[in-house]
């Protein structure tokens, strides 16, 4: 499988370690309530489908990235830098 | 026998090699199995269960029976196919699974017993006694049923693995593949041509065919050279093994298992090919026909015998009969006859069949076999009544089935066609794999050349490019007409899976047990589980079993296709991986020094790091290490401690990031100075732990654990790029370009003094540069071992000098080098922590380290490390301990139990996380976690290792037992 890097290109899986859902973008304000704290760190939804995960280019440049890919298919539709898909909102 | 005038092999040379022990010759381009059918031997090999007598069934991949051990000591491989297996000078190959000689096999009478011996067998007979079953039913099983033996001995042959890209990856180089090669050059791709075979052209060798009016395998030959011309990568004796996400396919090239073994020969290599598109031309397989007593030597498929006529140039027998259900095979007679060869009989069980030759045509059905290691005659029933006919090969066709393997992979299941009575691909199985000639169902080399065509047109528009013009050329489109026969019915047994013995009697008993899912019956009778993988069983024998539940195939459905499409060598699949290739060595700079001074090497984590420095006259590492620790606490030592990870941290708000990735504050640490940090993750669990030097304003060089050197890394990038992206900051690992080494001791500042230029005079936890002998580099004042120490710095390329000079500088002075065991003492006296004791559970409380979670400012975990179960006081707690009665060894791992109380799983309040022999204190010490620690001070507590039987009492000391008011370290 290969996973598209927005710095270094198609780059292979095995450089690339997952870390989960892209909800880890939005920390919660350090006073949130427990809620929603327990939410951030530890709950996350299992879809069958499009999802959007955080990828660590750790074998390549370091970027952390988010991985716009489906989970049945594999198929990865759109990759960018986690930095900017926190711009974007 | 070899048949004159045809073959490709080289008959100008010959070749040598052996077969149980046995001396035979052939030519260049012969397979093991060409070679012994050329030489008169059908009877290759003996079957899983009962021991039947077997020869080839096929003559490529796909062979059930023909499988034999290749080679001797570490190199035997065994379940070599002999269709595969091509013949060298001294190859040696052996046959497997028998008990004496192979046309002798004791293990015979297995076959004997085959009323007792069906599916469930094991099932239903060998459960009970309990005790039996690992001692003696599994022994007696294994040495009775089975495949090759392993060499037992390590794998010394070399394997490669590579990659490869392309546009266009064609697997198969028959008609259909040849052709989409040759259209997609032409039309400017960048293609690789992969076929299994050592020669590619696929069935256009094994057949008597035309194209363009002159043989086949002329323009087999004009094309390849065109090929090559245009730049396409063809890799014959490369089996494309799996389809994998996103156009990505395994392939198995067989480099040098064709060649005598040489020392820098791969045998195999693994490629990792990524493909834009690719086409799957692999040809299709030919159906068995499960008639009773099918299994005999020299019965095998009309295809393969063409091939051994063809490719080979061999007769498989003098007087051969065919069986089949389809005009296509009818050419096997034709073909024999042309070679004058005789032809006993054609067998057809279709009733508007007409003959296409001169031979004898029976409208019938094979419904026995005769011949004890060989086959000597068939029994045909027609028109009511039976008919002997003596035969020493019976070429059997029961139609085809398209190599769907690769387009089920990422879980696309094929689909029945009922006009051909096959299953073809779906429809966009594998994203970007087009189906080609007979993969897709198309029979006739005309009709496999204009699909290969239309297959690379359709990569070809799917990349943007236009279509060359390009002709196809005249070949043969007589498709006939076919009808799937699955089984005949009679008195014997009537194999489906010849590797793994199941008859179509086994796949009824299923069904009628309620094995009637496909997956059940596979299980339950192993059809499908042998090495071809049921690549000549699979589809019969769900046939049987539709017939059996009274479904049709299509609702019977398949078993799941799963990579790889034939067996790859766990060492193939994993070069390069091996050893030091799979956990690569770090070494240290002092790593030569370290062993000139005969330092016992361990590994920790990828890095290797000295035990201790032995001294002559000291006979234990105790010995050793107690000298060392000694010699720290009095004088000076020295140790290497490059493994800590740095992290080299600059940037405007470098400060700020730290603040944050840490519980405790460093904004306010000043230049020159050092701080200790503390990490959490967002759990609130500690991370980590390291000290923090400021070397100038926004310029910061951090440590960290040895252990957790790359987790930190990756951590800090993360909340870099993903929670703090606002932070003007950057950083990157130096770890690798700085040694750095522990000078610790009262002597410390001393020799420290003799090796730079300018010493200045640091405070405890301060930091400068210095100048190392005219090399620049760091001095921080810290301290791992309780003693004044230094830890000095030099670019990497002087480290092993440095080392080299420390050491001897120390000696000198009565001092020396240290090692990881009394690096590990010294730490344990003070109660300074490693990953032994920040495991992932511990929180900053746990360790007493909770005030270092700043209130004034927020910080990764820190929200979550004040949950009330994080922050509740009655958790385990960092603690000392020290044995009560005596002086006994504290076991690392031992369980903590309150005296008195059964040492059981629910009494539990704490384990022992790191454990020494203390030489400074003369007793033994451990760290430990136990529940209220905190308030145990000075109470005891029950130490039990359930594993290696300690159990003693113990006194609870504070963690830090030397030296608590630190006084030695800030001299």
């Amino acid at each position: 499988m290969r996973v598209p890097c927005p710095l270094c290109g198609d780059r292979d899986l095995r450089e690339f370690t997952p870390r989960g859902a892209a909800v880890l973008l939005d920390r919660p304000a350090p006073d949130a309530d427990a809620a929603t704290w327990n939410d951030y760190i530890h709950l996350r939804d299992n879809p069958a489908g499009a999802s959007e995960e955080l990828w660590y280019h750790g074998g390549g440049c370091g970027a952390w990235i988010v991985v716009s890919r489906d989970t049945v298919t594999h198929a990865i539709s759109a990759t960018k830098l986690a930095a900017e898909a926190r711009d974007a909102g | 026998m070899r048949v004159d005038g045809y073959g490709r092999i080289d008959r100008g040379r010959e070749i040598r090699f052996s077969f149980d022990g046995k001396g035979f010759r052939g030519h260049p381009g012969d397979t093991l199995a060409s070679a012994l059918l050329a030489n008169g031997v059908t009877l290759m090999g003996r079957s899983f269960k009962y021991h039947r007598p077997r020869g080839p069934l096929t003559a490529g991949p796909e062979e059930p029976n023909a499988l034999v051990e290749i080679g001797t000591g570490a190199s035997r491989t065994p379940n070599t196919r002999a269709t595969v297996q091509e013949i060298h000078e001294g190859l040696v190959a052996t046959s497997q699974n028998r008990l004496g000689p192979l046309d002798m096999d004791l293990m015979a009478v297995n076959d004997l017993l085959h009323p007792f011996l069906g599916a469930g067998f094991y099932y239903k007979t060998f459960m009970w006694p309990r005790a039996f079953w690992e001692k003696l039913y599994e022994p007696v099983i294994r040495r009775a049923a089975g495949l090759g033996r392993l060499s037992g001995e390590h794998d010394t042959g070399r394997y490669e693995k590579a990659f490869a890209f392309c546009d266009l990856l064609v697997i198969g180089a028959g008609p259909a593949g040849l052709m989409a090669a040759l259209t997609a050059a032409r039309g400017g791709l960048d293609v690789i041509l992969a076929d299994e075979t050592a020669e590619p052209g696929g069935r256009l060798l094994s057949e008597s065919e035309k194209i363009d009016g002159a043989p086949a395998s002329d323009w087999v030959a004009a094309t390849l050279v065109e090929l090559r011309d245009a730049g396409v990568r063809i890799m014959p004796r490369t089996t494309v093994t799996g389809a994998y996400d996103g156009g990505v396919y395994g392939a198995l090239e067989r480099v040098g298992l064709h060649l005598p073994e040489a020392p820098d020969m791969p045998r195999e290599c693994f490629w990792r090919i990524t493909a834009q598109r690719a086409i799957l031309a692999a040809g299709a397989l030919e159906r068995p026909i499960a008639f009773p007593m099918n299994d005999r030597p020299g019965i095998m498929m009309a295809s393969a015998v063409r091939t051994y006529l063809h490719r080979y140039g061999v007769a498989p027998g003098q007087k051969v009969a065919l069986f089949a259900t389809n005009d296509d095979a009818h050419r096997t007679a034709t073909d024999l006859i042309a070679a004058g060869i005789d032809v006993a009989a054609v067998v057809d069980p279709r009733e508007d069949v007409t003959t296409a030759g001169e031979y004898r045509l029976i409208r019938g059905e094979i419904v026995d076999t005769a011949g004890r290691r060989a086959l000597r005659e068939i029994t045909v029933r027609a028109n009511g009544g039976e008919t002997r006919i003596e035969a020493d090969c019976l070429a059997v066709s029961g139609g085809w089935n398209p190599n769907v393997h690769l387009t089920c992979h990422l879980g696309a299941r094929p689909v029945w066609n009922d006009r051909l009575e096959a299953f073809l691909p779906a429809k966009g199985a594998v994203p970007g794999l087009i189906p080609a000639g007979a993969a897709a169902g198309q029979y006739t080399t005309a009709a496999c050349l204009s699909s290969g065509r239309d297959a690379a047109i359709d990569a070809l528009s799917q990349l943007g490019r236009k279509a060359p013009k390009l002709a196809i050329p005249v070949a043969d489109d007589r498709a006939g007409t076919s009808r799937a026969l699955w089984q005949v019915t009679g008195h014997g047994r009537a194999w489906l899976d010849f590797a793994n013995d199941v008859t179509t009697k086994d796949v009824k008993l299923a069904a009628a047990e309620n094995y009637a899912s496909v997956e059940h019956m596979k299980r339950y009778t192993t059809q499908g589980m042998a090495p071809d993988q049921g690549k000549n069983s699979n589809i019969s024998a769900l046939a049987v079993l539709a017939d059996a539940t009274g479904r049709t195939i299509a609702e019977t459905g398949t078993t799941t296709y799963r990579p790889p499409f034939t067996p790859v060598s766990l060492g193939a699949i994993g070069a390069g991986a091996r050893g030091k290739g799979f956990a690569p060595e770090r070494l240290t700079t002092s790593h030569d020094a370290s062993l000139d001074r005969g330092a016992p090497i361990v590994a920790t984590g990828l890095w290797y790091r000295p035990s201790y420095f032995p001294r002559s006259g000291e006979t234990t590492w105790r010995e050793a290490c107690d000298r060392e620790v000694g010699m720290v606490r009095t004088c000076v030592g020295v140790a290497d401690v490059s493994t800590l990870g740095k992290i080299d941290i600059q940037g405007k708000d470098a400060a700020a990031f730290l603040d944050f990735v840490y519980t405790n504050t460093f904004s306010t640490l000043k230049p020159g100075r050092v701080r200790y940090g503390l990490m959490l993750r967002e759990d609130g669990h500690v991370m980590d732990d390291g000290t923090t030097a400021c070397l100038a304003e926004n310029h910061y060089l951090m440590t960290t654990t040895t252990a957790a050197a790359g987790q930190v890394m990756a951590h800090l990038d993360f909340v870099s790029q993903c929670l703090r992206p606002d932070l003007d900051v950057r950083f990157i690992s130096v770890t690798e370009q700085w040694a750095q080494f522990a000078v610790a001791g009262p002597q410390a500042a001393a020799l420290i003094g003799t090796v730079l230029d300018d010493a200045p005079e640091l405070p405890f936890m301060g930091c400068a540069a210095v100048s190392v002998m005219g090399v620049p580099g760091r001095l921080f004042r810290i301290s791992f071992s309780g003693e004044e120490g230094y830890e000095i710095a030099v670019p990497a390329r002087y480290g092993a000098g440095l080392f080299r000079d420390l050491v001897g500088r120390a000696e000198t002075m009565g001092g020396g080098a240290y090692g990881m065991e009394a690096l590990n003492v010294l730490r344990i006296e003070k109660g300074f922590i490693t990953h032994a004791e920040i495991d992932g559970r511990v929180t900053a409380g746990d360790l007493g380290m909770g005030k270092m979670v700043s209130a004034k400012k927020d910080c990764i975990g820190k929200t979550a490390s004040e949950r009330p179960g994080l922050a509740d006081p009655a958790r385990p707690a960092l603690v000392g301990l020290r044995p009560a009665n005596g002086n006994d060894p504290i076991p690392a791992g031992a369980h903590l139990y309150d005296e008195g109380d059964a040492p059981t799983r629910v009494n539990k309040k704490g384990h022992v996380t790191s454990t020494c022999y203390s030489a400074t204190l003369k007793t033994h010490m451990a760290l430990a976690f136990l529940v209220n620690g905190h308030d145990r001070l000075g109470e005891r507590v029950r130490v039990k290792d359930h594993l290696r039987g300690a159990d003693l009492i113990c006194e609870i000391t504070d963690p830090v037992v030397f030296d608590p008011d630190g006084g030695r370290m800030r001299g």
